[in-house]
């Protein structure tokens, strides 16, 4: 696991580090584009796609408008369901919370599917230390679980991770042939180790994509059908999910699930839509409403809205960023996009070069299914950590003599004219190592003359001499 | 009609015949342009890298050169784009308000205001066309491939009236190039492969030169370009529209 206690490198380096293999980025990329691509025929096969985001927007605005509200009917409802709700504060206690309702069941091996708000809270190390071992049951989840990684991305976790090298970690831990890098082969001992786990486990985690406030119900989206498996076979499941994940009704769920599996893998919906309401007979339920930060974030216009996201990774398989530096090289359980916006409300220092790691180009929050305006928002947050003062000395300075000069029209002639003459005298003294464009870049050619010097010899009547 | 032309700092000092060609452009139209000797930079160094409040001289300046004028135009989305959104100056919101709303990038300014339907430029050779995010999604100078609506290309449009010019497709036809600003020093290996990238899809599509509505995106490609010794070439989308 990516440990958030010791010092950790930043984006830059990481990305860095990730970019020194460039057979592999351009794999990474071109895997990602073409989920990005999946996603916009998925996307353009419904001519009322614009509208549909619009809508989830407005339904999103609502929830959040009226969050108090919203969760107390859903708890109330929940009750009635005869389930039992627990409300925490943050990881602490919702870690807390899930290791006392295992306690109670007495068992020490659980079984978890897909969840990022575990991932958030760190909830397979804090358990681990309990003593209690958890297993992810998604593929991918447990594919990076036994690599002893967290995973890179929300919805694809080992899409870091090529089938050869699966089938060499599945060699070493499952016991599967040598070399044998056949995706269905691997699937199906994947299936078969993870049955023995479905089979003894008294007690079951899923995450949650929508709580709906009208029945008190939660919907866990899967593909594998692992979520479902878990629950029915269990005797506890305890359903961890964060306070935003409220939609106000059932028929709400025709606009997100259309949405979510469009914008997520490109599929018209994913295999399994599970909705759980009430426990079966012998069996108890748990719903943990998780706040960690959320109610603070709601109060801030600039970034209240980033609580709108349903976790489909869009943003990711979109960002020329993300495919070109890998999930890990944004040390956090989110990475990307939405994970450089959601990270820093969490721990400024700790994610402070987070949204910085981006061009600002757009394409994230245009993907948006609920359309989270991503962009200005990372912008937003470069504003809010400069001014608290999570921005480098050197970068800060080099800025401060930059708007010094660039206030001031003379200077600024006059360095720019010094500054060419040096560039065009004395080459080495930009050409060098220490540039950091001059590595894998040519500088600019440099003119004979500045705009500003040729419109004044050729075109300013009434001007300063020539 | 006055228009008074805005150059981005960098064009002023590295692509003179960048600005050049846009105040030829403008002025074959038929329009009278001048260039307030006073400005520097739109400030957006500083903002982006999260220094908006250092960016306040900039600002200032900024508006006592363009206050007085009918429209603001300058060869670049992504300057205009950051006038349009951040330009502000304490007690000068009124007149700030209406620069934002009276600038405008070359293109849109020649297809939105003057409404171009011929032009009198030829380039006979194969081009790819770069989309600048912040000119393509920032003001929609042409219709990104994230959303589900009618295709359209300001940029495209005025191309289609240059005489001789083939416009290549691309695979990826709005990808960003990985400039980004100080992004393009601070996360150097990113931007590199995104630009690397960029450049390879024009190659494999066998065009001559890259044009595109900012000048920075393209100092960027054509860096790595000419590290690479490419025949390809780099050229402004004015340079291309005063061609003849």
């Amino acid at each position: 696991m990516v440990s958030p206690s010791h010092p950790r490198q930043d984006h830059a380096t990481l990305a860095e580090k990730f970019n020194r293999d460039e057979a592999r980025v351009d794999w990474h990329d071109k895997t990602l584009w073409f989920i990005r691509e999946k996603r916009d025929r998925a996307a353009r096969t419904l001519p009322e796609w614009e509208d549909l985001r619009e809508a989830a927007s407005q339904i999103k605005n609502r929830v959040l408008d009226n969050l108090r509200d919203y969760l107390l009917q859903f708890e109330a409802q929940a009750q009635r369901n005869g389930v039992t709700v627990h409300w925490a504060a943050n990881a602490e206690e919702h870690n807390q919370i899930v290791h006392r309702i295992i306690q109670q069941a007495g068992v020490t091996n659980i079984v978890k599917s897909k969840s990022m708000l575990t991932e958030e809270c760190h909830l397979n190390d804090y358990l681990q230390e309990k003593g209690i071992t958890v297993v992810d049951t998604d593929l991918g989840e447990r594919i990076v679980q036994l690599a002893g990684e967290s995973p890179s991305h929300i919805v694809l976790p080992c899409i870091h991770w090529k089938k050869e090298e699966i089938g060499e970690l599945f060699h070493k831990h499952l016991g599967t042939p040598a070399g044998n890098a056949d995706p269905k082969f691997l699937t199906g001992a994947a299936r078969e180790h993870l049955r023995q786990r479905f089979m003894t486990s008294r007690v079951a985690i899923t995450g949650v994509n929508f709580a709906v406030a009208e029945t008190g119900e939660v919907v866990v989206c899967t593909n594998e059908g692992n979520a479902d498996l878990g629950v029915q076979l269990a005797d506890v499941h305890i359903a961890c999910m964060g306070i935003e994940k409220i939609i106000p009704e059932r028929k709400d769920l025709g606009i997100f699930l259309r949405l979510l599996a469009r914008s997520a893998t490109g599929q018209p919906v994913t295999t399994y839509s599970s909705h759980f309401r009430r426990p079966r007979v012998g069996q108890t339920m748990h719903i943990v409403l998780v706040d960690n930060g959320r109610s603070a974030r709601l109060q801030e216009e600039s970034f209240r809205n980033a609580l709108k996201c349903i976790r489909c990774g869009a943003c990711m398989n979109t960002c020329p960023v993300y495919r070109r530096s890998g999930g890990h090289s944004y040390h956090y359980a989110i990475a990307g996009p939405i994970g450089a916006i959601l990270a820093p409300a969490l721990d400024m220092k700790q994610h402070a070069d987070l949204p910085f790691a981006s061009t600002l180009c757009g394409s994230c929050t245009h993907v948006c299914p609920v359309k989270i305006n991503i962009h200005e928002q990372l912008y937003d947050w470069r504003q809010v950590l400069a001014r608290q003062g999570y921005v480098g000395g050197v970068k800060k300075l080099g800025l401060m003599g930059m708007a010094a000069v660039l206030a001031r029209p003379r200077i600024y002639r006059w360095s720019g004219a010094l500054g060419r003459w040096f560039m065009k005298h004395m080459p080495a003294l930009v050409n060098n190592r220490l540039n950091p464009w001059y590595k894998q870049r040519e500088m600019p050619a440099v003119p004979r003359q500045s705009f500003q010097e040729w419109y004044r010899q050729n075109r300013q009547q009434h001007g300063q001499q020539r | 009609m006055k228009v008074a032309l805005f150059v981005p700092c960098y064009v002023d000092q590295f692509y003179p015949q960048v600005a050049i060609a846009t105040l030829e452009v403008l002025e074959k139209q038929g329009v009278t342009v001048v260039y307030p000797t006073r400005q520097t930079c739109c400030g957006q160094p500083m903002a982006n890298s999260g220094f908006e409040h250092l960016a306040t001289g900039c600002n200032e300046n900024f508006v006592e050169s363009f206050a007085d004028c009918d429209y603001i135009v300058s060869p670049s989305g992504s300057c205009v784009l950051h006038i349009k959104d951040h330009l502000h100056v304490d007690g000068a919101e009124e007149k700030t308000a209406s620069i934002r709303q009276r600038t405008y990038e070359l293109v849109e300014f020649l297809t939105d205001v003057l409404q171009v339907k011929t032009l009198t430029s030829r380039f006979p050779h194969r081009v790819g066309l770069h989309q600048s995010c912040h000119g393509q999604r920032g003001l929609k100078l042409s219709q990104m491939s994230e959303l589900v609506a009618p295709p359209f290309s300001k940029t495209g449009q005025l191309l289609g009236l240059v005489e001789g010019l083939e416009l290549v497709q691309l695979n990826r036809a709005d990808e960003c190039c990985g400039f980004g600003g100080t992004f393009c020093v601070a996360e150097e290996a990113v931007s590199v492969k995104m630009g690397k990238d960029r450049v390879a899809d024009h190659q494999a599509h066998g065009a001559a030169f890259i044009t595109g509505n900012d000048m920075s995106c393209l100092m960027h490609l054509d860096g790595i370009l000419r590290r690479q010794n490419s025949p390809t070439k780099i050229v402004h989308v004015a340079e291309i529209l005063n061609a003849w």
